[in-house]
């Protein structure tokens, strides 16, 4: 990757991180850590690996993307107003009726939404109902769905692996942001170990990529590529290894940042963490 | 039913490209086999997986397409309840869900695959239209007009052959009541095989001198609350007979209506609230209080309370 895309990607990042917090921030409490451990993935997605028209958000052409771990609305809302899907001054109001930006993403609310999700485990089915939508109809774009690993404990998002390889979905690329932690406990603790999602999503008939550096711009980037250049009938799963809260050290340190109270002050702090990481 | 099914999806996919088929492993059950064997880029096997099947149709309502999802009323009602609302009716998405057999159709599979709640449970989910065939020449008009209607649909349908009620040529318009006979003294409101067995209830009650109106409310919700408030002023004594918990469902619905705009006597012919069991149709009929005599003593002992206000 050249040095300038990396610093670009790495400045998006943390612009992404500086939104979701202060957006929180606004309404004081909302889903920090899931949205922080996949700011990276976004930066990547809006950074040039989708193709999308922020003024023409429905444009027909364009890829699709499905928040299946909905809560984590503030990272996609971030990524999309840096975009220009819509203005930035939208992101203040993030839960404050009559708000086009809910907690959990929503097709009929937000621009540059694809589908509705919130109810964990449905956005894998959805998302799969789209790439097929666009094979019926010969179309070439890809449909990306994002799982969060506790949402795999829901029995639908494995119909859903299952109905994906079936199907032949091999413009299907999702990503897992294994971040560990779900809202109780860590991952492991409810799963009785290793949730083993590479070896699970490979036996469901995927084409897997586990990227150890899940929250490096660089290696999903480049995930993000091999999985594009991938030529057989599979699905692409992307298990992306993240950290829950990842960039903000307030969050990164607490027992649970899955949803937390945030102030406007210690938005602040976060920012400047945040642009010590731009480069 | 069996044959009118396929045969009814066969016309739309002739006449609408972006209609498809999904089932979730019950095609030998109401006969789409071969319209899968013909069709196989139009008709979606998803395998025993129903709560994907439900999302799957509604990314694929998102990009356009027109899915007719097939499986029990059981399984297409309670076991994906939360899919139905979120992904499709909440997302305000085109999926129409066909759940067959519902209540005693169910027959041998039995209390555990009867479903005697469904309508009650899509009745309280905003914007999804809950419709039951009433027999062969409704069917194919019932899912012709839920195709040219946008909007997510829970379409009831036994699989059994039922009692033929309406001529070839009859027409039905989604949303209205049918008005199947006309009589001043009871007004009785029937849906799916409960519409025949009251039209039998009219001709008891009528060798008794009991004239009564039937009407095929087969659009439950949204309610056709004209009709049913006209013709319950006009008769001034109601009956409603549904294969369906008499809890939730169209007594209910129409009791809501009456209750509001025309409180005359009223009673409920349905499952009492019990669950179902395995059994030949005729016998649950019976065992269930759901045959045209149990609808004539009801609207027997409607009258009788008519008479004493």
């Amino acid at each position: 990757m050249e040095k300038e895309k990396k610093q670009e990607l790495l400045a998006f990042a943390a612009d992404i991180r500086t939104q979701v917090v202060s957006m929180i921030s606004k309404v004081g409490s909302g889903h920090v850590g899931g949205s922080l451990s996949a700011a990276d993935l976004m930066a990547c997605l809006y950074g040039g690996q989708m193709c999308v028209d922020p003024k023409n958000p429905r444009w027909d052409g364009r890829d699709r993307i499905v928040m299946s771990k909905g809560h984590a609305g503030p990272v996609m809302y971030a990524a999309l107003a840096l975009k220009g899907f819509f203005p930035m001054e939208m992101l203040n109001t993030l839960n404050q009726p009559p708000t086009q930006l809910p907690s959990h993403t929503d097709r009929n609310r937000t621009p540059g939404v694809d589908m509705t999700t919130g109810s964990l485990g449905q956005g894998a089915s959805t998302a799969a109902g789209i790439a097929l939508a666009l094979k019926l109809s010969g179309k070439e774009m890809y449909t990306y769905l994002i799982l969060g690993d506790g949402e795999c404990q829901e029995g639908q998002v494995w119909e859903a692996a299952g109905f994906a390889a079936a199907q032949k979905l091999n413009r299907l690329i999702a990503f897992l942001d294994y971040n560990g932690k779900q809202l109780d406990c860590e991952i492991a603790e409810t799963l009785g170990g290793d949730p083993a999602f590479a070896q699970k999503f490979a036996a469901f008939g995927w084409n897997v990529i586990d990227v150890l550096q899940g929250n490096d711009v660089e290696a999903i980037w480049n995930a993000i590529d091999q999985a594009k250049t991938y030529s057989g009938e599979k699905p692409t799963m992307v298990v992306l290894h993240t950290v829950k809260g990842k960039g903000w050290s307030e969050a990164e340190t607490q027992e649970s940042c899955h949803s937390m109270s945030v102030t406007v002050a210690q938005a602040a702090q976060a920012a400047a963490e945040f642009a010590q990481q731009k480069r | 039913m069996k044959k009118a099914y396929p045969a009814a999806l066969e016309a739309l996919f002739a006449k609408n490209d972006k209609v498809l088929s999904m089932d979730a492993d019950l095609m030998r059950a109401i006969g789409t086999v071969k319209l899968w064997r013909d069709h196989p880029d139009r008709v979606i096997e998803c395998g025993i997986a129903e709560a994907n099947m439900i999302g799957a149709a509604a990314g694929l309502s998102s990009e356009g397409y027109i899915p007719l999802t097939h499986t029990f009323a059981a399984f297409a009602s309670r076991r994906v309840m939360d899919q139905i609302f979120m992904s499709c009716a909440y997302a305000k998405l085109n999926v129409k869900m066909i759940g067959s057999d519902p209540g005693v159709v169910a027959q041998m599979n039995g209390g555990t695959h009867t479903a005697n709640e469904d309508i009650a449970m899509m009745r309280t989910l905003p914007d999804v239209t809950v419709v039951e065939v009433t027999d062969t020449v409704a069917l194919p008009q019932i899912l012709e007009q839920a195709v040219a209607q946008y909007g997510t649909f829970y379409i009831r349908l036994p699989r059994c052959a039922v009692p033929r009620v309406y001529a070839q040529n009859a027409r039905l318009i989604l949303g209205r009541a049918n008005v199947l006979r006309e009589g001043k003294d009871v007004a009785i409101f029937a849906c799916g095989i409960e519409v025949s067995a009251a039209l039998d209830a009219a001709e008891l009650l009528a060798s008794e001198g009991v004239e009564a109106t039937v009407m095929d409310v087969f659009t439950i919700q949204p309610l056709d609350r004209g009709a049913i408030l006209e013709a319950a002023e006009r008769t001034g004594a109601v009956v409603t007979a549904e294969n369906h918990s008499i809890n939730g469902g169209l007594g209910s619905a129409i009791a809501e209506c009456l209750g509001e705009g025309c409180p005359v006597p009223m009673e409920r012919v349905g499952n009492l609230g019990e669950f179902g069991d395995v059994g030949k149709l005729t016998d649950l009929m019976k065992r269930y209080h759901l045959t045209a005599k149990d609808i004539a003593e009801k609207a027997r002992k409607v009258l009788a309370r008519k008479q004493t206000i």
